[in-house]
């Protein structure tokens, strides 16, 4: 991974909601557990000591179970929720530090939301539900219509301009919700659970249409969803949460191959694993007998795509990464994986990043 | 999590089961050994045992004309006041806020209704007030209202109103005027501020339990009769509507549209003009609706004190006997004609505004173009107003008395034809049901009947409730007024005992058929906006002056609302729970009964709180025409000097009453558990319909 400065960094982030949270943080009653803390002092740890990066332009999504924390945690990186406890730096600046003014500068230019149920202005056309983050850092009306417009257009909603979001379906009105979020021009999106009020066909449109937008736009994105096939289709790297405490970070197939504990393993059981796991997590080491006839292919290649070419050769895959051989796929670890769909065959030969 | 509390045991259809609770499961109260009922009767037997054993010895009877040194209190206090008046400082403010409203009023009565001097005629006529709120209502709630406006007006003015007419509309308009530039601000600070949320709701709904009438006293210690208390009255008695329903609009707009506009760097000033101002838009406009039909109908009441408008000829003619009921019908018609002018235009301006928000409303071109003809139209009915005499005061007509004549006829008519009828009605109830009442209520030792109605409230509403009813039981005897009150408390139990009666029947015959609902409901909804001022005159009609004028009248006023609410609750129990009860063989009587009933019984209670307060309003009112007690001794109050002291403590004790039985109620509501959040959404009075 090459070595820029993150573009959002949470160090040691801590939200604890109830009277007298911040006399908690430091104290041995912030090591209970939720349930624990809550019957002694009425306490809810949401966040329990996090730290994480996130690189530029990266998709890092954050997943977990009803409750988890998922939701305080990416309020909390613009302070819509205070944090307890903690440091988070955007673009070099201490947003727990920043002044209410600077927090606005921040909310308005740096970094967007786009939340689960929307939260359109219902009074507001669309272009002016839009134009609202432009509207309140002063743009002048011509200015902010026009630009509003591109971004419209930009999402898909061309010729809904004067619309108003009661009379757009639900995956129109989180169409406009993008839209919003991007007329700022942010650096950073982030996304609470955006599409699980949408049904599966609109939410895959809409997850495409992120896709989209992404390889377009190259935004930095923080994702929350409780959906894994969303996580994997969206994300770079997964972090998987627990009543408020980082269970595992990971790549997706990392997550799905090497679960940390059975939360996780529990929470992956249902994905196809060929169509996740790459086939660094199904070689095994190569040996001196190994046919060097077969195809070669890098380290990242999903298993289903590397499939077909597998199985049509007679030689088993080779698996390169850095122009160097560093493993092989034999026909039967793939068969595993695609028909069986067991998870690891053997153990790793090399450690992830 | 607490789990839900089983439901209540009498409640259900079969008792409820002991063996094999489910783990976790609160268990369900042990049944009372002896039930509610039982002990509510206890209760009463004693309590009549007492009273005859008391036989009418200790009642704390006072008559009339006597007043007593802590009653003379208030009235020296209101002397001194009168005499401290340039130097004390809140009679300085008082006054000068009164000059203010005189002052304003007085500039509004020479525009329309009163001759401005020099001239003999106001500056605008009736045409040319016929014109501009025609041109007013075209262009907020279209031309339908409009013409329903011109002729409203035209109605009052040839009944041979069109002067008390526009003075009551003066009064309405400024005092909502103020009101909403006191309570608009002071909602916007609820609806921000969750403290002075929870300091000033608390406020409004006590002032909300207060029946109109007994805002007048208070205000007339420190105001002088005349316009400017009537204006102080109508505000005080106007302002809660607004600023309750405005506050709850503006704290309920969606968390997730402020959090998202917030997350775009909104400031806060920007979050309440941008976002929470426009979303609350469509429930603020009824409040104001809700505020304006308040104040009509005060202002109506404000005849008491001299207010000008419609209330003091009602007021003249109900006090003058049955031989005026022509007259006061004429004057009612008036006010009831304008009553639903307002309604309606504000109701149509509210939905209208939504519509035009929306980008709807017709092609605004046209609008324009036609308001612009219309109002071309309306300045020339000015001009000709302020050119011809005849334009200018509402000619005389014949109309009027034509009018109050054959209904005096018709009147006289009726009762001597079915005088039997109603002077059997009339005794039966009396005898039947208002006599033993009173007889055990205000005939016991007034320490039997305190005592019994702190037990009633305590099996009732539970110690809290026991607690309040001392509290105002206490008050109530500090006033020496305990003899008046009790008759007072009296009527209101009669009356609302009969308001439940007939809510149940109408309601659960409204939630099971949809066509008695749609015949009913706007009858029902209607007749919710009639000042309560109105309600007295057919009833005095046919009964004659008396208590039970009052009660009736009291009856028929809070009718309405209880069998709104009974309706509602009935309606509310879910089909799915009907239709199981009646797989298992329920027949309608039982459905009703051990399903539909029970489980509408939080807006049952509801009703009968709302019942209880509309009744004691009501009651209090009948004072004039011969209600006797409480409402008495405030008219009394207002009219004869000597005794104003007697008034302002009737007054505090019809508020304690009010207290008193709106706390029980709410106690009784809030044990049942059933809706306690309706109670909130009642506290607004007039016209319900809109909330529902
Ligand atoms: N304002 C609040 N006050 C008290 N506790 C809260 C508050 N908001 C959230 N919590 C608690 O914090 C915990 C985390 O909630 P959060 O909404 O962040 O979960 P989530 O992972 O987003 O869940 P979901 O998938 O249901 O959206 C929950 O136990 C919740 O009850
Ligand atoms: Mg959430």
């Amino acid at each position: 991974m090459s070595e820029s400065s993150p573009a959002l960094q949470v160090d040691g982030l801590w939200k604890i909601f109830g009277q007298r949270a911040d006399k908690v943080i430091g104290t041995p009653d912030a090591l209970l557990s939720r349930a624990d803390l809550k019957a002694k002092n009425g306490c809810v740890t949401a966040v329990k000591d996090v730290s994480f990066d996130v690189a530029p332009g990266e998709v890092f999504v954050v997943m977990g179970l009803s409750g988890s924390g998922k939701s305080t945690l990416v309020r909390c990186l613009t302070r819509l929720i205070e944090p307890t406890a903690g440091q988070i730096t955007i673009d070099g600046e201490d947003v727990t530090k920043a002044s209410e003014s600077q927090l606005r500068e921040l909310r308005r230019h740096k970094v967007s939301m786009v939340f689960q149920h929307f939260g359109l202005l219902p009074h507001r056309q669309v272009i002016d539900n839009v134009a609202y983050g432009l509207e309140v850092r002063g743009v002048k009306k011509a200015q902010r219509r026009q630009q509003a417009g591109d971004l419209v257009d930009l999402v898909g909603l061309t010729g809904y301009d004067e619309s108003y979001p009661d009379q757009l379906s639900g995956g129109m009105q989180q169409r406009v919700g993008l839209a919003r979020a991007l007329a700022n021009d942010p650096a950073i999106l982030l996304f609470d659970e955006p599409f699980s009020a949408l049904d599966p066909l609109i939410r895959r449109d809409m997850q495409n249409e992120v896709v989209r937008l992404q390889a377009e736009l190259k935004k930095t994105m923080v994702f929350v969803t409780h959906d894994l096939q969303e996580a994997l289709k969206l994300g770079d790297r997964i972090l998987i949460m627990r009543d408020g405490e980082i269970v595992q970070i990971g790549r997706p197939a990392e997550v799905v191959a090497r679960p940390v504990d059975d939360y996780v393993r529990d929470f992956v059981s249902d994905v196809p694993r060929s169509h996740v796991l790459t086939l660094e997590y199904v070689m095994r080491a190569p040996t001196p007998e190994d046919s060097r006839e077969g195809p070669v292919m890098s380290m990242d290649t999903i298993v289903r795509q590397a499939a077909q070419a597998a199985l049509a050769s007679a030689h088993p895959v080779q698996v390169v990464s850095d122009g160097k051989l560093v493993g092989i796929v034999d026909d039967d670890a793939i068969l595993r994986v695609v028909v069986a769909e067991e998870s690891v065959p053997t153990a790793p030969t090399k450690q992830a990043v | 999590m607490t789990s839900a509390p089983t439901t209540e045991p009498g409640l259900t259809t079969s008792p409820p089961q002991t063996p094999g609770e489910a783990p976790g499961r609160v268990a369900p109260r042990p049944r009372r050994v002896v039930p509610l009922w039982g002990w509510l009767v206890a209760v009463v037997v004693i309590w009549w045992v007492a009273s005859r054993i008391g036989d009418g010895r200790a009642v704390l009877y006072l008559p009339g004309q006597e007043t007593t040194d802590f009653q003379d209190r208030f009235t020296d206090l209101k002397a001194d006041l009168i005499a401290g008046r340039d130097t004390n400082v809140l009679m300085q403010v008082v006054g000068a806020v009164s000059d203010a409203f005189n002052g304003v009023v007085e500039q509004l009565q020479g525009l329309v209704s009163t001759p401005d001097l020099p001239r003999p005629v106001p500056q605008i006529g009736w045409l040319g007030v016929l014109g501009i709120a025609g041109w007013v209502s075209l262009a907020i709630a279209g031309w339908r209202h409009a013409l329903g406006t011109m002729a409203s007006l035209a109605a009052v003015g040839l009944l041979g109103y069109w002067v008390d007419g526009m003075d009551t509309l003066i009064i309405t308009f400024f005092s909502v005027a103020v009101s909403l530039a006191l309570g608009l601000p002071l909602a916007v600070w609820m609806g921000t501020s969750r403290r002075v949320n929870a300091v000033v709701t608390p406020v409004l709904d006590v002032l909300q339990t207060f029946p109109a009438f007994v805002y007048l006293a208070p205000m007339a210690l420190f105001f002088s009769l005349g316009p400017a208390i009537a204006v102080a009255v109508t505000v005080l008695y106007a302002l809660p509507p607004v600023v309750r329903i405005s506050a709850h609009a503006l704290r309920s707009v969606s968390e997730t549209t402020i959090e998202a506009t917030t997350s775009l760097g909104q400031t806060g000033w920007q979050r309440l003009i941008k976002v929470q101002l426009p979303m609350a838009r469509p429930s603020i406009i009824v409040g104001v609706n809700q505020t304006m039909m308040a104040a009509l109908s005060i202002s109506v009441i404000a005849g008491f004190v001299n207010g000008p408008g419609l209330g003091k000829p009602v007021l003249r003619a109900l006090t003058a006997g049955s031989n005026q009921v022509g007259v006061a019908f004429i004057a009612g018609a008036s006010i009831v004609f304008i009553a639903i002018m307002l309604d309606r235009v504000t109701t149509a301006a509210s939905e209208r505004s939504e519509l035009v928000a929306r980008g709807g409303g017709g092609n605004r071109r046209t609008h324009r173009i036609v308001l612009a003809v219309a109002g071309a139209a309306a300045l020339v009915s000015v001009y000709v107003s302020r050119t011809y005499f005849s334009f200018a005061e509402f000619p005389d007509t014949e109309v009027g008395p034509k009018v109050a004549e054959a209904v005096q006829s018709a009147t006289d008519w009726t009762t001597s034809h079915f005088s039997g009828l109603t002077t059997g009605v009339q005794e039966t109830v009396t005898t039947v049901f208002i006599n033993p009442l009173q007889d055990l209520v205000a005939g016991s030792p007034w320490f039997v009947t305190g005592l019994a109605l702190i037990v009633l409230s305590q099996l009732l509403a539970g110690w809290r409730g026991a607690l309040s009813s001392l509290a105002c039981l206490t008050g109530i005897y500090v006033t020496d007024l305990w003899y008046d009150a009790m008759v007072t408390l009296t009527s209101v139990l009669v009356a609302t005992l009969f308001v439940m009666v007939v809510a149940v029947v109408l309601g659960v015959w409204m939630a099971r058929r949809r066509l008695v609902d749609r015949l009913l409901r706007p009858l029902l909804d209607a007749a919710q906006v009639m000042p309560s001022f109105v309600y007295l005159i057919p009833v005095l009609a046919l009964f004659g002056p008396g208590r039970f004028t009052a009660i009736v009248a009291a009856f028929i006023y809070a009718v309405p609302v209880a069998t709104k609410l009974v309706a509602d609750g009935v309606r509310q129990v879910s089909e799915t729970t009907v239709e199981a009860a009646t797989a298992a063989g329920s027949t309608p009587w039982q459905l009703i009964t051990k399903v539909q009933l029970p489980m509408a019984r939080g807006n049952l209670v509801l009703a009968a709180n709302q019942g209880l307060l509309f009744v004691l309003a009501m009651v209090v009112i009948g004072g004039l025409v011969g209600g006797g007690a409480l409402g008495y001794d405030s008219v009394l109050g207002f009219s004869r000097g000597e005794f104003f002291g007697k008034g302002v403590s009737a007054g505090i004790a019809i508020v304690l009453l009010g207290i008193m039985v709106d706390r029980v109620a709410r106690g009784a509501a809030e044990r049942d558990r059933s809706a306690p959040g309706l109670l909130a959404r009642l506290r607004t009075r007039t016209p319900a319909h809109h909330l529902s």
